[in-house]
C-alpha cells in the first residue's frame, strides 16, 4: 500500500476533526451573553430545564421568535438540577431554572441563589401559586391520579385514599416511579400533610407493595398492558397519550382521589431566575413570557396537557377543571424534597 | 456508560496474551527490543515522561475521588448508607447478573468460535463475520429492540438475556483468533493416544483457550458492572442503575458515592480474580517451522444442531434489535427525521468521537512509547493505572469529574474540554494496547539506520517508525471512536448545556416511550459502529497469520 495515500487519509481525518470541533463549539458554547442596560432582552440565556423538554422547547421557540433571545436548554430531573445549582453556587452558568414540581425550587431558594422575580411577573400569577418569598413563581400545575386497568380492577375496588395503598391487600398490585421527581413530590405532600412518622410507615409499606418502574409513561404502559392493575402518576400522561395514538392508555382509566387527600395533590411547577445570571434582563423576560398570556396559552392548546395557572387562561377543555380536583391546600414553599429523598433511601426505594 | 467496549485488554499483563484481537506483540520481542534501544539513547525525553506522568496521575482521579469522599463522609454515615437492605438487593442482583452471564457468554463464545473455526459447517466464514456484528449494536439499543418485541421483559433473566446477546462476541472474537493459531499436532497426538473428539476438545483445546476465555470474560464482567441503559429499560436494578437514580435525586449526594464505592470494589475484585485465575502456564509453540492450518471436523448428523445454534444466535442478537428498529422506522416515516435534530446530533457525535479519538491517541502515545522503548517497572506502573481507571464504570468517573470540576476547576466545568478529558480517562487503554502493539512491531534498527544516515531523530521517527505504525494508530483511534459514539452517562453529566449526541437523544426519546422517535438515533449509532466492528473483526483475523 502506498504511504502517500496513508498520509492523505491521516490529513483527511485531521481535517474532519477540525470541522467537527467547530461544529461542536458552535453548538455547545452558547452561555449567556450580557444584555445591554437599556432593559430590552437580548443575547442568549441558558435554562436548566426539568420540565418536559417538548413543552419548554415550545416556550423557548415562541420566546425567541418574539424577542430574538437565544435559549439553550440543559435537561434533567428536578432534584438533580436543583442540587446541581446548589453545588455550582454563584459560578453557575444557568440563567433560569424551570421544574415540574416545587420542592427543587425551595431547595435552590433556601440556598439563597434566586434573584427576586420581577414584580410585574408575580402580579400575573395568583397568590396561591407563588411562594411567600417571591423568589420564584408557579408556571403550571399537574394533578396526582390513580391510573388503573378496568379489566383488572373494578370501580368499587379503587382506593379511596392514597394511604390505602399501604394496605397488605395491595401487595404487588400497584406501580409507581419512585426514582422520579414527580412521585417524590407527591411524597413530599404526604410528608407535609401527615407528618414524618406516618410517611415513613407508608413508604415502608410501599416498598413491599409496589412494583417500581422508571418513569410515569412506563407505569401507564404497564397498566395498559395488564402487567399490573394500577399505579400513581400525574394526569397529563394519560391525556397526552389519548391525544396521540392512545397505544399506551387505551385500556386504562383515571381515578381522582379528591377530598383533599394526599393523593389529590396538585403539584406546582416552578420557575425562577438565578441571582448569578449573566443575563438577568432576558432571564426575567423569559419568566414573564411563560407566566403571561402567550406562555400559558401554550399549556392550554399544546400537547403538554398541564394546567395553566393564571387567571384568564382556562385549562384544556379535555381536562377536569382545576376547581373540581378538590386538592389539599399546601404551601408549595413548605415541601421538603431533601427529607423525602432521605426517607425514600431509608425505605429502600432509592 | 461505556455501552459497547470492544475487546481491549484492561490489564497490563495482557500484552503478552494472545487473547486480544488488537494485535499484541509476540512475547519474545520485549527483551530483544530493550537491548536494541539501550544503545541508542538511555533516557526518554523529559517531555514524553512528563506527559505520561500527568495523564496517569489524572487517571487516578476517579479512584481517588471515591476514596476521599468515603473518608470525608465518615464511617458512621457511610456504613448506614452501605449496610442497608437496598444495597443487599443491588448486590444480589449485580452478582447474580455477573455469575450467570459471564459463564453463558464464555460457553456461547467458545462454542461459536469452535463451530466457525474448526468444523466443516458450510457457510462457516459467513457466520464468522456475522457473530462479530452484535458489537455494533450498543447494549441499550439491543435492549430497546427486545423491549419493543416483548414489552413485559423485566428482571434478572431479561438482563441476562440482553447482556449475553450483546457481550458474547467479547469472548467469541479472541477465542476464534486463538483457535486459528493452535498447533494441530497437539490435538493429533491426543487423538493418536486414544482421545475421542470430545476428549480432544475438553482436554486439549479448551485448556489452550484459557487466556482468551478469561480475558474476554473479564471484559464481559466489567461491562455488566458499568452498563446503565440496557438494564434500566428492563427494570433490572444494578449498582450502576441505582447510582444513576441517586444522581437524579440528589446530584452527587453521599448515597450515590457510597454505592460507587461498593461498585469500585466489585470491579477490583473482578480484575484481581481474573489475573489470579490466569495462572503462569503459557501455551506457545516452540518447535521449528510453521504450524499447519488446523484440520476441520465434520459435524455429521449434528450439523442441523450447529446451524440451529449459530442461526439462533444471529437471529436473537442481530435479528431482533434490527427488526424492531426497522419496524419503528417504517412506522415513523419521514417525519421523525425532519426536525433537524437528527442531523445535528449526528454531527455532534461524530465531532466528539473524532476529537476524542485523536486526543486520546496523542495522550496514550507517550505511555505506549515508554512501555515499548524504555520498559521498566515505572513504565509498567503508569500503564496499569490507566487500565484501572477504564475498568471503573463511566458513571463513577463522571461523578468524580463533575464534583472536582465544580469545586476546583470551574473554568473547565461544562465545557467540551472536560468531556474530552473524561473520554480520555475512560477509553485510553483501547488506544494504548493498539499503539503499544504497533510500536513494538516496528524494528528499531530501521529508525537507527535513518539517523545514522543523517536524519534528525524526530525526522527519523516520523519518516520511518510512524509510517509503519499508522495502521495501529488508526485502529486505536477507531476503538476510542466506537466507545464515544455509544457513551451515555458521562456525556449526560458533563457535556455543555444544549449538547445533543445520538446517545443522549436516543435515551431522551426512549424515556418518553417515544420508540418511533428513538429509532433514527438507534440506526445512526449502529451505522457509525459497523465499520469499526468490521475493522476489529479483520484485525482479529490478522493475528492468526503471525
Amino acid at each position: 500500500m502506498n504511504l502517500t495515500r496513508k498520509w492523505a487519509m491521516i490529513v483527511g481525518i485531521a481535517g474532519v476533526t477540525l470541522l467537527g470541533a467547530t461544529a461542536c463549539s458552535a453548538n455547545g458554547a452558547t452561555s449567556g451573553s450580557t444584555a445591554p442596560s437599556d432593559g430590552s432582552p437580548s443575547g442568549s440565556i441558558t435554562v436548566y430545564n426539568a420540565q418536559h423538554e417538548e413543552l419548554t422547547q415550545a416556550w423557548a421557540d415562541e420566546f425567541t421568535k418574539e424577542t430574538g433571545v437565544e435559549v439553550t436548554l440543559r435537561n434533567g430531573e428536578d432534584p438533580e438540577l436543583g442540587n446541581q445549582l446548589v453545588q455550582e453556587g454563584t459560578a453557575s452558568k444557568a440563567d433560569v431554572f424551570l421544574t415540574e414540581n416545587s420542592p427543587a425550587m425551595s431547595l435552590v431558594d433556601n440556598a439563597g441563589l434566586f434573584a427576586p422575580v420581577d414584580k410585574a411577573t408575580l402580579a400575573q400569577v395568583p397568590d396561591r401559586f407563588q411562594p411567600s418569598s417571591g423568589n420564584w413563581t408557579g408556571i403550571a400545575a399537574r394533578s396526582t391520579v390513580f391510573a388503573y386497568n378496568p379489566a383488572l380492577l373494578s370501580e368499587d375496588q379503587l382506593p379511596s385514599s392514597l394511604l390505602d395503598l399501604a394496605d397488605p391487600s395491595w401487595k404487588g398490585r400497584w406501580a409507581a416511579s419512585p426514582s422520579g421527581a414527580d412521585f417524590q413530590a407527591i411524597v413530599s405532600a404526604m410528608l407535609e400533610l401527615k407528618g414524618e412518622s406516618a410517611t415513613t410507615a407508608w413508604l415502608k409499606a410501599m416498598k413491599t407493595n409496589t412494583v417500581a418502574y422508571k418513569g410515569n409513561s412506563t407505569v401507564m404502559k404497564a397498566i395498559n398492558a395488564g402487567e399490573i392493575p394500577g399505579g400513581v402518576i400525574y394526569h397529563y400522561y394519560w391525556y397526552a397519550d389519548q391525544a396521540g395514538t392512545g397505544e399506551n392508555s387505551a385500556n386504562t382509566r383515571m381515578h381522582y382521589f379528591k377530598n383533599q387527600d394526599p393523593g389529590a395533590f396538585l403539584s406546582l411547577s416552578g420557575g425562577g431566575v438565578l441571582a448569578s445570571s449573566p443575563n438577568p434582563v432576558a432571564a426575567q423576560a423569559f419568566l414573564a413570557f411563560i407566566t403571561g398570556k402567550a406562555g400559558q396559552t401554550i399549556l392550554q392548546t399544546g400537547t403538554s396537557f398541564e394546567y395553566p395557572i393564571v387567571d384568564g387562561v382556562s385549562a384544556n377543555p379535555a381536562l377536569l377543571p382545576l376547581g373540581d380536583l378538590d386538592a389539599p391546600k399546601i404551601d408549595p414553599s413548605q415541601l421538603n424534597g431533601t427529607l423525602v429523598t432521605d426517607l425514600m433511601t431509608q425505605a429502600g426505594l432509592l | 456508560m461505556s455501552a459497547t467496549l470492544p475487546p481491549v485488554s484492561p490489564a497490563p499483563e495482557r500484552r503478552d496474551s494472545p487473547s486480544v484481537p488488537p494485535a499484541s506483540p509476540p512475547p519474545s520481542a520485549g527483551s530483544a527490543r530493550a537491548d536494541a534501544v539501550g544503545g541508542v539513547r538511555r533516557r526518554p525525553s523529559p517531555f514524553i515522561v512528563a506527559v505520561a506522568f500527568t495523564v496517569s496521575l489524572l487517571g487516578l482521579l476517579p479512584l481517588g475521588y471515591v476514596i476521599v469522599t468515603g473518608i470525608l463522609t465518615g464511617w458512621t454515615e457511610l456504613s448506614a448508607l452501605v449496610f442497608r437492605p437496598r444495597v443487599g438487593e443491588l448486590l444480589a442482583n449485580t452478582v447474580g447478573l455477573v455469575v450467570v452471564t459471564v459463564p453463558l457468554c464464555a460457553a456461547i463464545g467458545v462454542g461459536a468460535a469452535w463451530l466457525v473455526g474448526r468444523t466443516r459447517l458450510p457457510g462457516a466464514p459467513v457466520f464468522a463475520v456475522l457473530l462479530a456484528a452484535p458489537l455494533a449494536v450498543p447494549a441499550f439499543v439491543n435492549s430497546y429492540g427486545w423491549v419493543s418485541a416483548i414489552p413485559s421483559l423485566n428482571g434478572l433473566w431479561s438482563g441476562v438475556l440482553i447482556a449475553t446477546l450483546s457481550y458474547f462476541p467479547l469472548v467469541y472474537l479472541p477465542c476464534a483468533a486463538a483457535l486459528r493459531r493452535l498447533d494441530p499436532t497437539v490435538e493429533e497426538a491426543a487423538g493418536s493416544l486414544g482421545s475421542g473428539a470430545w476428549g480432544v476438545f475438553f482436554r486439549v483445546i479448551l485448556p489452550q483457550l484459557r487466556l482468551p476465555i478469561l480475558g474476554g470474560s473479564l471484559l464481559v464482567g466489567l461491562h455488566l458492572l458499568s452498563e446503565y441503559g440496557a438494564f434500566a429499560m428492563v427494570r433490572f436494578d444494578t449498582f450502576t442503575t441505582a447510582i444513576v437514580e441517586q444522581y437524579r435525586s440528589t446530584f452527587n449526594g453521599p448515597a450515590a458515592n457510597a454505592l460507587a464505592g461498593v461498585l469500585v470494589l466489585l470491579c477490583l475484585f473482578l480484575l484481581v480474580g481474573e489475573s489470579g485465575a490466569r495462572g503462569r502456564s503459557r501455551y506457545a509453540r516452540i518447535g521449528s517451522g510453521v504450524a499447519r492450518t488446523p484440520t476441520r471436523r465434520s459435524l455429521g448428523r449434528l450439523l442441523p444442531l450447529g446451524y440451529l445454534f449459530l442461526g439462533g444466535l444471529f437471529v436473537l442478537s442481530i435479528g431482533v434489535p434490527f427488526t424492531s428498529v426497522v419496524r419503528w422506522l417504517v412506522q415513523g416515516g419521514a417525519s421523525v427525521w425532519a426536525d433537524g435534530v437528527v442531523g445535528e446530533a449526528f454531527l455532534q457525535t461524530v465531532g466528539y468521537g473524532l476529537i476524542g479519538a485523536v486526543v486520546t491517541c496523542l495522550l496514550a502515545f507517550p505511555i505506549a512509547f515508554l512501555a515499548v522503548r524504555y520498559p521498566s517497572r515505572l513504565a509498567r506502573g503508569l500503564e496499569s493505572v490507566n487500565y484501572l481507571t477504564s475498568s471503573l464504570p463511566g458513571i463513577v468517573t463522571a461523578l468524580a469529574l463533575v464534583t472536582v470540576s465544580i469545586r476546583f476547576v470551574q473554568p473547565l466545568y461544562q465545557t467540551m474540554v472536560l468531556v474530552i478529558a473524561t473520554y480520555v480517562l475512560m477509553f485510553l487503554p483501547r488506544a494504548l494496547v493498539n499503539l503499544r502493539a504497533g510500536l513494538a512491531q516496528v524494528p528499531v534498527g530501521l529508525e537507527e539506520a535513518a539517523r545514522s544516515l543523517g536524519r534528525h531523530p524526530l525526522g527519523a521517527f516520523l519518516g520511518v517508525t510512524a509510517r509503519f505504525f499508522a495502521p495501529s494508530a488508526l485502529a486505536a483511534g477507531a476503538l476510542v471512536f466506537l466507545g464515544i459514539v455509544t457513551e451515555l452517562t458521562a456525556t449526560l453529566l458533563l457535556a455543555p448545556s444544549g449538547t445533543r449526541t445520538l446517545a443522549i437523544q436516543f435515551w431522551s426519546k426512549v424515556n418518553e416511550i417515544n420508540y418511533v422517535g428513538a429509532a433514527p438515533y438507534a440506526l445512526l449509532m449502529i451505522v457509525l459502529s459497523l465499520p469499526v466492528t468490521y475493522l476489529l473483526f479483520a484485525r482479529s483475523r490478522l493475528t492468526s497469520v503471525s
